[in-house]
């Protein structure tokens, strides 16, 4: 398969960068879109260029590392599917396909399709724990959690911190995020001690990092590789106004 | 008031106050739109309807309502304002090519849908509450107001209280109330303010088809099989809404309503006289058999 790439390039983070058109041909159908890059890359350095500079680790779709907003969509076309798991078989055989990094204030671009996205480590940092000493494993079943429970937690933990739903939301807002990681946490019984705590910690960290707010539009919805629910975020929006409310009324220490 | 602060500065805080002062104005207009639509049963029924909201409460109860409406609005596009500016900032640098996923046309257009209302609520309230806007055929006659002879003061022409087609009276006294009848009809005459207020409705039908369902979510209270039928609901309120209000503009034009200066006595005698007619032709019918 042939394809036109118009691809983000952008020396570091004080630099400006613009997009910059490659042909690439003889892509085979079964490679995977990161692949495609590999082979791009390969070429730029026979022609004696920098290679391409996009983050990945697993190629698996598990660890959150690959971040590409592919013609105009975070992880690309497929739904439920990171960019490294999207095959080219997707795509039209001598498609211009564009090429950005996310694209977010508290994601600056650290070189070409590169973001540094530490600011969703500092909302974990904020409440995303619990602080007993885990210690190790307890016996089965010494905590009983019910099967709809455990199912919606495994679900919300079921996100793998990618930032595509900041990606893809109009506002930059984490909120999918950070709701996935409160509503897992908050849901089972180890972490809901700390659930109102938490709540609170997570929410100021979050806006205190410059992402935007929640507009309920489900564009992250749509666009998670993990297909997190924004029932998370309902349950984040209730699980801070119980949290607001019983903090106004705590007894002053 | 360190937590109240707290609250207010976050994203979800402002979310909502955004949805409980939004919550307020959906059913403010739902009201609105069903005593609006009293004027289909005639200048006698929604008269009497406005003089019961202006005369039968304290006055210190009406202006109570309306303070804590126009301070719903306010909260409302203050959350609005502030939102959406901390969210311009979280993007400095967009996409070149961005392709909406599957947002609906009423969730991405809620700003501008927004700015066009609350501007189509100032001119609403000069209009029809305040009365004031330049241009508007207030003074006409038996319509709205007429002159005093002195000074250039207008006062409002003033109809007969009516109840079953007679006069009210109270001590021996005509009981008189604003022509609010005529004043909508006066108003919705012309074609350029009837479709300012067509396309209003129409954009709050669209700002509702979003802002019902997503009221829900902001409080935490909707899930993905809620949002669904939410979602429907919001559609369905949105257009009841829209529908509701917008007949009464297009009725006017098209001459279904008709200015009454009586106050619903001649219509009501003319009611009278016609069952009088058709209940002597219904006889005769029966006779010629
Ligand atoms: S919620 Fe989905 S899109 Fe957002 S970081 Fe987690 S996995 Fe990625
Ligand atoms: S590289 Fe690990 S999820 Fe894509």
């Amino acid at each position: 398969m042939n394809f036109t790439l118009r691809v983000w390039r952008q020396k570091d983070s004080v630099s400006r960068g613009e997009l910059v058109e490659y042909k690439i041909q003889d892509v085979s159908e079964d490679s995977s879109f990161l692949e495609m890059l590999d082979i791009l890359s390969e070429n730029l350095v026979e022609d004696g260029k920098m290679p391409m500079a996009f983050d990945y680790d697993c190629r698996e779709g598990i660890c959150g590392m690959c971040s590409l907003t592919i013609d105009g969509i975070p992880h690309g076309p497929e739904s439920g599917t990171t960019a490294c798991q999207l095959h080219m078989r997707h795509f039209k055989d001598g498609q211009t396909i564009t090429i950005e990094p996310w694209r977010a204030k508290p994601f600056p671009v650290v070189k070409d399709l590169i973001v540094d996205r530490s600011p969703l480590d500092k909302i974990i940092q904020s409440g995303g724990f619990i602080t007993t000493r885990a210690g190790s494993a307890t016996d089965a079943n010494t905590h009983l959690i019910d099967k709809g429970t455990a199912d919606y937690a495994m679900d919300a933990a079921a996100c793998i911190g990618c930032g595509a739903c900041v990606a893809a939301c109009p506002n930059a807002s984490a909120m999918l995020f950070t709701s996935a990681k409160v509503a897992h946490m908050n849901s089972l019984p180890q972490g809901k001690p700390e659930k109102h705590r938490r709540a609170l910690a997570m929410v100021s960290t979050m806006d205190g990092e410059g992402f935007g707010g929640c507009t309920n539009i489900g564009e992250c919805e749509a666009a998670c590789p993990k297909n997190i629910s924004l029932d998370v975020i309902a349950h984040l929006n209730r699980d801070y106004a119980i949290a607001q409310v019983k903090n106004f009324f705590k007894p002053s220490a | 008031m360190r937590h109240v602060f707290n609250f207010l500065q976050s994203t979800v805080g402002r979310k909502y106050l955004m949805a409980l002062t939004g919550l307020v104005l959906v059913f403010f207009v739902l009201g609105h739109m069903l005593g609006n639509l009293q004027i289909f049963l005639g200048a006698e029924a929604i008269n009497a309807y406005a003089y019961k909201l202006h005369k039968l409460l304290p006055a210190s109860a009406l202006w109570f309502i309306r303070l804590f409406l126009l301070i719903c609005i306010a909260i409302h596009v203050w959350t609005a304002v502030t939102l959406t500016l901390d969210n311009r900032k979280a993007r400095p640098q967009g996409y070149q090519k961005k392709q909406a996923i599957q947002a609906t046309y009423s969730s991405r257009t809620m700003r501008m849908s927004g700015i066009i209302l609350l501007s189509f609520i100032f001119f609403h309230i000069a209009h029809f509450t305040v009365r004031s806007v330049p241009g508007m055929k207030y003074n006409e006659p038996g319509v709205i107001s007429k002159k005093v002879d002195a000074s250039n003061d207008f006062i409002p022409t003033e109809v007969p209280l009516v109840k079953k087609g007679e006069a009210v009276f109270k001590n021996g006294q005509k009981i008189m109330t604003f022509n609010v009848h005529d004043m909508m009809i006066a108003g919705f005459k012309s074609k350029l303010v009837s479709l300012f207020y067509i396309v209003a409705t129409g954009l709050l039908c669209l700002h509702l088809t979003h802002g019902v369902s997503s009221m829900f979510q902001s409080l935490g209270i909707r899930n993905s099989f809620w949002r669904v039928r939410l979602d429907r609901v919001a559609l369905v309120y949105g257009w009841t809404i829209f529908l509701g209000f917008a007949v009464i503009p297009i009725a006017t034009l098209v001459g279904i309503l008709r200015a009454d200066p009586s106050g619903g006595l001649i219509a009501n005698a003319q009611v009278h006289q016609q069952e009088d007619i058709t209940h002597k032709l219904f006889t005769q019918e029966v006779t010629l058999k």
